[in-house]
């Protein structure tokens, strides 16, 4: 089955993806540590430009989100549009040029960076020259994927496609639209958008970044892992199809929420903060979708480690979709917004939902794709320990320091005038920003155990010859 | 029960064809960015200036950029200014001050008038910036002396023992000068920004001496100061 499986459909590439993850895994989070403590402890900038907070904090989002998490959905996407289809990915030379091209893109993202080469806008900083190589192989990526689609062996197009492709869509009009540039140069260019347009065109690319690719592609991982590991059906067919168009269809307004109170005519942040609350609905069907696969094998959760990962990572995926729309409201917006509490909120998202459900499926592909078991059981059950607790931390260091940085904002003495300056709420901050620190180093030494133990596994499973064996077993059965 | 039914069988086409699909998808998608984005472009009353045209510099024939007064209306960035507005995208200030100031009580005595969309017009990128791990520097300019800015950039704790900002002190060693200039200004005419033919011409030269923190303070000194808000005027609903 395992050697039928290894022969028919194309492994390695998703071998690589799969292993580039986690390192990526590792490197994202690392960045991600140190910039922390850097607001905890400034001197930790060293007066060298290079790895000062403003140009390390751009590295970090674009290594998590990009490096990190594209490496995932590629992985996990080219997997499981194979299984479900039943057929080999369209073309395996595409699906090589995809690979090299996107970590070509890491490297220059590594390199420009902290070079202080950027477009300067939020979560979208690499140059333009980098952001044509983005756009080719993303439409590279989804072409060899919707190919795959039109190929396929079985009649119905498996729900954790639909996802794929809704966030491959939504992706591509994002980036095109928001990198709209002019070149000055070969690394400057200017946005040819400005002020409240270039903020709404922002903040519409930042949201959904969040939105399709982090939520969308995750769930695509969701709807194909978390049914096969728990080996049950998905929970609701119906309840499927609904979210899925409504999360579509929803999901696209709401950007306008990063800008209540904004110079953005008020109409268009109000239509975004309605459409916010009313995203609880498909955003708790997807997460009760998952967990109820699990009905009636909740002891598996006893046994396997794996499916802890998926089942927290829907907790947390719950939880981060009901306190979004509650930030949203514009009563609530006004304590959080620019406070910590947003660090919080997409960290939560992040760290518990997006690394979490992807943690869990990449174990699920090394086994299967490693046809071995993975070098250390005890050492996921650690790392799903530490990544938990980590997570944990980490969001409730934020919840408090931002709450209580609205709150000395806007706080009043008896005389009716500002109770704090701004540099005393800065100082307020320093025990969370450590704390916070602390949190990510212990979610990035759960990381670390995760490279190791994949690192070790792909030594394993050469060591025993079982992709060997897999690759050929085949010829002769 | 017939509409159940119907949507049943649109639903099993798109699961059955993968370019139906991909058309549903495209269609749905668009729609939400359609409705937020093009009436920002289209809707007069998004720009106050349309309402309160005093908010732009009626600039005249001849004048240079640097005839212009604090409180004459916006204009474009000086090609010093817009050194600076470049070195703050290049060092990422954005990641820890917002250029926006909301409508409430306590910031407005802590930054001061509320921003309006006007005063970011000639941002290519804008800059409002998504969180205050430092302050708003919307109405930044005036509030604090040059040298008071140098001394800051270069050791923050300096002046301010609480803050948590790296020190710039290699701002003072590096130049601005430069030949590229004219053509950051070209292609901001390009986007839209006002330029003349003068100001293009005599861009390079403006950066003649300068420091890139020499371009940093101007471009923080300029914040907020160029066009001059009416407290008893609404500008916004």
């Amino acid at each position: 089955m395992d050697a039928a499986a290894e022969q028919k459909y194309n492994f390695d590439v998703v071998r690589w993806f799969t292993v580039m993850a986690v390192v990526y895994l590792v490197v994202g989070a690392l960045i991600g540590v140190y910039i922390a403590a850097e607001l905890a402890w400034p001197i930790l900038n060293l007066d060298i430009p290079y790895i000062t907070f403003g140009r390390l904090r751009p590295l970090h989002t674009n290594a998590v989100i990009f490096a990190f998490g594209g490496c995932a959905l590629m992985a996990t996407s080219y997997y499981s549009v194979q299984r479900t289809c039943g057929v080999r990915l369209w073309s395996d030379k595409l699906a090589w040029f995809v690979f090299i091209g996107w970590n070509l893109i890491v490297v220059s993202a590594v390199i420009t960076l902290p070079l202080g080469l950027t477009s300067g806008k939020e979560y979208a900083e690499l140059e333009w020259p980098i952001d044509l190589l983005i756009a080719v192989v993303w439409l590279a990526y989804s072409f060899n994927f919707i190919m795959t689609l039109a190929i396929r062996k079985s009649s119905h197009i498996y729900v954790s496609n639909w996802f794929f492709l809704g966030m491959m869509v939504m992706i591509t009009y994002l980036h095109v639209v928001n990198s709209l540039a002019i070149p000055v140069s070969l690394f400057r260019s200017y946005s040819v958008f400005s002020g409240v347009q270039d903020a709404m065109i922002q903040w519409w690319w930042g949201h959904n970044a969040v939105g399709f690719y982090l939520t969308a592609g995750f769930l695509g991982i969701m709807y194909y892992f978390v049914p096969k590991q728990a080996g049950r059906p998905v929970y609701s067919y119906s309840l499927s199809v609904i979210h899925f168009w409504a999360l579509m269809f929803g999901y696209v307004w709401l950007g306008a929420h990063h800008l209540q109170y904004t110079a953005l005519p008020d109409w268009t942040g109000s239509l975004g903060a309605a459409v916010s609350l009313a995203m609880i609905i498909p955003s708790w069907g997807g997460a009760v979708n998952g967990m109820m696969t699990l009905s009636g094998a909740w002891d598996k959760l006893r046994t396997d480690y794996v499916l802890r990962f998926m089942i927290m990572s829907l907790a947390f995926y719950a939880m981060s979709t009901f306190e979004g729309p509650v930030m949203s409201l514009k009563t609530v917006n006004a304590l959080s917004h620019y406070t910590d509490w947003t660090v919080g909120h997409v960290h939560s998202g992040a760290l518990g939902w997006v690394a979490m459900v992807a943690i869990g499926a990449i174990y699920h592909m090394m086994t299967r794709t490693f046809h071995t078991e993975m070098w250390s059981l005890k050492l996921i059950n650690a790392h799903f320990w530490t990544a938990t607790i980590g997570a944990v931390i980490y969001v409730v260091a934020m919840w408090v320091s931002g709450i209580m940085q609205g709150l000395m904002w806007r706080a009043y003495d008896e005389y009716g005038t500002l109770a704090y300056t701004f540099a005393e709420s800065v100082e307020a901050m320093h025990p969370y920003y450590a704390m916070r620190a602390v949190g990510g180093a212990i979610f990035l030494l759960g990381a670390v155990m995760m490279l190791i133990n994949v690192l070790m596994t792909v030594t394993k499973a050469s060591s025993e010859g079982s992709l060997q064996q897999a690759r050929t077993a085949a010829a002769t059965a | 029960m017939a509409n159940e039914n119907q949507s049943v069988s649109i639903q099993e086409k798109t699961e059955k064809n993968v370019w139906f699909l991909l058309i549903l998808l495209a269609l749905a998608l668009s729609v939400g960015g359609l409705v937020e984005i093009v009436p920002l472009f289209t809707m007069k009353n998004t720009m106050e200036y349309n309402a309160a045209p005093e908010l732009l510099w009626q600039r005249q024939a001849g004048q240079t950029l640097n005839d212009h007064k604090p409180g004459d209306g916006m204009r474009p960035y000086t090609a010093l200014e817009l050194a600076g507005r470049d070195i703050y995208l290049r060092e990422g200030c954005y990641t820890c001050h917002s250029q926006m100031v909301r409508p409430f009580r306590d910031e407005k005595e802590r930054y001061g008038h509320y921003s309006l969309a006007s005063e970011s017009m000639y941002d290519h990128p804008f800059q409002w910036g998504s969180k205050r791990t430092g302050p708003d520097f919307a109405r930044l300019g005036g509030k604090y002396s040059d040298d008071w800015h140098r001394k800051h950039l270069r050791a923050p704790r300096s002046v301010v023992p609480e803050s948590v900002m790296p020190n710039y002190p290699w701002l003072k060693d590096n130049s601005v000068e430069g030949k590229d200039m004219e053509a950051r200004f070209s292609v901001m005419r390009l986007v839209g920004v006002p330029y003349t033919d003068e100001d293009i011409a005599s861009a390079n030269a403006e950066l003649a001496g300068k420091t890139e923190e020499d371009a940093m303070v101007a471009y923080l000194q300029v914040l907020g100061t160029m066009a001059k808000l009416d407290e008893n005027k609404v500008y916004r609903e």
